[in-house]
């Protein structure tokens, strides 16, 4: 792995208590690109995303971004380290006592020290990027999802990230705020020069606008790729995931003792 | 089979025990952590002054009206044993002493614990279960520094004020009752008050223990939140725990306080 790489995730594996949720998982995510973290629910996707940004440890293996080491790294450095990163949560995590406006203004309240008319000016600046200008003075309750999920997305690139994350951002969307989530983030990381992840199970929207794929399941990558490999691939697991069918490597059971035994034990 | 069932029962109750120490170790860490990350509420006081808005403020009607009706209650209950002995001007004392010493501090902070208590709990209960909370530590913002702290500190000093209110409001209540209603005379009501209330027996006792109360009830609340199960279940219940843990605690606490202040002296 060359050390060009914003994020390196070499052989980690994390449990939480006695449940295991990544074994061996390496990735990397180099600068510029948009990559995709695809699995089924519960596959250990957002914790790979907790992991990047710090808030949980693995249990073996190691993460650098920015080529320092977040495994290792003490609560100081992790705030350093976190002032390059954006995320977006996955129903977008506004502050509900704060306006879209001060949403946004508050990792630059927080963590600088701008004067407030440039605060002012760089907040209309992200909110416009993503079309919310208008709404700047509306409370989080009177947004539609769709539209918080934008505030959340310019509050996510308020401090002009190196690095952003999003976990599940198409989740609970109408096809049309679908398609503009999807065209920002494509804009906003090649506009910003930075690097993208995306936790998602949405294979269509995804597919449009990402460079690579990384398939996780079980814990572990399974398959990976670019959009066009990942379509033509003859793998069972990534032909049932991006074709959506109800039965395959995945079971449409969950496992259960013989259905015939059980249903003649109970009479 | 006997033993076997004794068994299992201790290790239930141990287990529950058990629980409970761990449970009080991370509240205690949790309260260490706050005082050491205090900092922002008072650089930032704004922070604070928006809490004491939430807490203190908006606590005014409810302390206002029930301080109103116990000061009233007070002077006829009063008045009515009193007068038996022919002493009905000591109404004043009795309503002044009851009040600083006993009901404002405690039912203040009872009813500072139902109704700012719970909405702390349930408003960061509420940022955590959406992920407020991580989405802040995310953007290298302690929580425990933005949200919980000031919180806390808006709780502690909202607290003695709202008791102080609740013992002023309580008297003038009883005043109205004894005085205004019943017609003891005005002179000796105020004098004998006057005369009985000792401002560091009785006054500055009642703000102590007001001081505590605010300290104990705040600090539940935000640990509460704090800790809640990110869910829309954890989070009610999580209020609920608030409320009743923070009542028992004012009352055993208001045993305690007494007992060391009180001896008859």
């Amino acid at each position: 792995m060359s050390s060009a790489n914003l994020v390196e995730i070499d052989d980690v594996s994390f449990a939480y208590s006695a449940t295991p949720v990544l074994a061996g998982v390496s990735a990397a995510i180099p600068p510029g690109k948009v990559v995709a973290i695809m699995g089924g629910s519960g596959s250990g996707k957002t914790t790979l995303l907790r992991l990047i940004g710090g808030a949980l440890r693995p249990s073996r293996g190691a993460i650098r971004v920015f080529g320092q080491a977040v495994t290792s790294a003490r609560t100081r450095e992790l705030y350093e380290l976190r002032r390059r990163m954006g995320m977006l949560f996955q129903f977008g995590a506004l502050f509900t006592d704060l306006s879209a406006f001060e949403n946004v203004a508050f990792p630059m309240r927080e963590r600088t020290n701008l004067p407030e008319r440039a605060i002012r000016d760089l907040v209309l600046m992200k909110l416009q990027a993503v079309g919310l200008r208008g709404a700047a003075e509306l409370m989080p309750q009177q947004l539609s999802g769709g539209m918080q999920r934008r505030v959340a997305l310019a509050r996510a690139i308020a401090l002009d990230p190196m690095l952003i994350m999003y976990d599940e951002p198409f989740a609970g969307l109408d096809p049309i705020s679908l398609a503009v989530i999807g065209k920002l983030i494509r804009d906003l990381n090649d506009a910003l020069g930075a690097a993208s992840i995306i936790v998602t199970h949405d294979v269509h929207e995804s597919l449009q606008i990402v460079d690579y794929v990384y398939f996780l399941s079980g814990g572990r990558v399974i398959a990976q790729g670019t959009p066009e490999e990942v379509r033509r691939s003859t793998m069972p697991f990534v032909r049932q995931f991006v074709h959506a069918e109800t039965d395959g490597p995945v079971p449409f059971h969950y496992p259960a003792s013989d259905y015939r035994a059980t249903l003649l034990a109970g009479g | 089979m006997m033993l076997a069932r004794v068994a299992t029962f201790l290790e239930a109750l141990g287990a529950r025990v058990n629980g409970m120490i761990v449970r009080l170790g991370f509240a205690s860490r949790f309260f260490w952590l706050m005082l050491r990350l205090s900092g922002t509420s008072f650089r930032r006081f704004r922070l604070t002054i928006r809490e004491i808005y939430f807490a203190g403020v908006l606590s005014l009607i409810i302390i206002a009206v029930s301080a109103l009706f116990v000061g009233m209650v007070l002077g006829l209950q009063g008045y009515e044993t009193l007068v038996r002995y022919g002493s009905a001007d000591a109404v004043g004392t009795l309503v002044a002493l009851s009040l600083t010493r006993e009901l404002g501090p405690v039912v203040a902070a009872l009813l500072f614990a139902s109704r700012a208590g719970s909405a702390i709990t349930a408003e960061i209960g509420l940022m955590k279960a959406t992920e407020q909370l991580s989405a802040m530590e995310m953007m290298a913002v302690d929580p425990i520094a933005r949200v919980a702290a000031p919180r806390f500190w808006g709780g502690v000093i909202s607290m003695p004020l709202l008791a102080a209110l609740f013992s002023a409001i309580g008297i003038f209540g009883g005043y109205l009752i004894a005085v205004q209603l019943i017609g003891v005379d005005e002179g000796a009501f105020w004098s004998q008050m006057q005369g009985a209330v000792d401002l560091r027996q009785d006054v500055a006792n009642g703000i102590i223990k007001s001081v505590v109360f605010g300290v104990a009830v705040t600090w539940i609340a935000v640990f509460e939140g704090y800790d809640a199960v990110p869910t829309a279940e954890g989070v009610s219940r999580a209020t609920t725990r608030t409320v009743v843990t923070s009542s028992l605690a004012i009352l055993a606490l208001d045993f305690v306080l007494t007992a060391f202040m009180f001896r008859g002296s």
